[in-house]
């Protein structure tokens, strides 16, 4: 899908969220000269096109009481990146999982995934059985977890 | 009203929600609403009118409860989440930073607009953050500037491949 200037106008006015209004759409094209269809046809388009690959409501999950935050990297034979990758992606409780480049000698991981919990215990516990569940003892991972927040919110594109 | 009904919930809240543990009063329409509107939100003119229809309750119940976790910072935004990579370009960057310096190189790199996530992570490479700009040469100009600034190496790891379906956070876990 190619994106026109009018697309970029809209992204950049829905990127750090909706109007809270009856019509949002008819809001936002108040703002940017569109009639409310065009609106919702580009959206969904973006939407169809995996350009906006969710819409919805967005939540914090510190403020949440999900405070313990954890990166598992982990350090996969490019043979098995595909099984190990699909088997992990389709978790319930990961929130990402995503290949990323090796950088080495000093880091050797090629598979991230967030996993979130109410405690440091319960999310190594869910890794742990994971892990088990998955039989993915033979492959090295770490798990960082996350102190200070110095920042979070969505990105901006424009 | 929307206020009387909220106060209403508020003396009744859900015990099933684990966030309840925190300490975090929550209404089960709340939680109703936090939990399954995380994706396909609706697409039709009236999407909050859609959204109150599906938890038998009023547009405008629908709109004060969504203000009021955003303003309680439950919420980020109601709004769409864009595929990495898809529209302009991003990366996941790294570095070690001595302790006595995070707080205030942390503050730097927080303070571009394009840095959207910025977290300190028990790791010899102890800040993390994403970077998202239109294009890779902004990228690569803000990688050198944060370099530059802190006189310390930045590790970048772009996205190479997805292979999670996001469907949001999943609060029941």
């Amino acid at each position: 899908m190619v994106l026109t200037e009018k697309d970029y106008q809209l992204i950049a006015s829905i990127q750090d969220g909706l109007p809270l209004v009856s019509h949002p759409y008819a809001e936002i094209g108040r703002q940017l000269g569109m009639g409310e269809g065009e609106v919702i046809c580009r959206i969904s388009e973006m939407r169809k096109k995996g350009i906006i690959k969710r819409m919805g409501v967005v939540v914090r999950h510190r403020e949440l009481g999900y405070t313990a935050n954890a990166m598992v990297v982990w350090d996969v034979p490019d043979e098995r990146l595909d099984e190990v990758g699909a088997l992990l992606g389709s978790r319930r409780c990961i929130t990402l999982c995503y290949q990323r480049p090796r950088r080495l000698p000093e880091w050797p991981y090629n598979l991230f995934c967030m996993i979130h919990g109410l405690s440091r215990s319960a999310v190594l516990a869910s890794i742990e059985q994971m892990v088990s569940e998955l039989e993915l003892e033979e492959i090295n991972h770490q798990v960082l977890f996350s102190g200070r927040r110095f920042k979070q919110r969505g990105g901006h594109y424009r | 009203m929307a206020v009387e009904s909220h106060i209403a919930e508020l003396l009744h809240p859900p015990v099933e929600f684990p966030g309840q543990d925190a300490g975090i009063p929550l209404t089960l329409l709340e939680r109703r609403l936090l939990n399954e509107f995380q994706h396909d939100f609706p697409l039709s003119p009236t999407p909050f009118a859609e959204i109150a229809q599906r938890l038998d309750t009023s547009e405008e119940q629908v709109l004060y409860l969504l203000e009021s976790l955003q303003e309680r910072g439950f919420i980020s935004r109601v709004g769409p989440v864009f595929k990495p990579r898809r529209i302009g370009t991003s990366t996941l960057a790294a570095m070690a930073v001595p302790a006595e310096h995070l707080e205030s190189i942390a503050a730097y790199i927080s303070a571009y607009d394009e840095v959207n996530h910025n977290y300190e992570r028990d790791h010899q490479l102890n800040l993390w953050f994403v970077i998202t700009t239109p294009d890779q040469e902004r990228l690569e100009q803000v990688l050198a500037e944060i370099e530059n600034y802190s006189g310390l190496p930045v590790m970048s790891l772009p996205l190479v491949r997805s292979f999670h379906i996001d469907l949001g956070f999943p609060l029941w876990c």
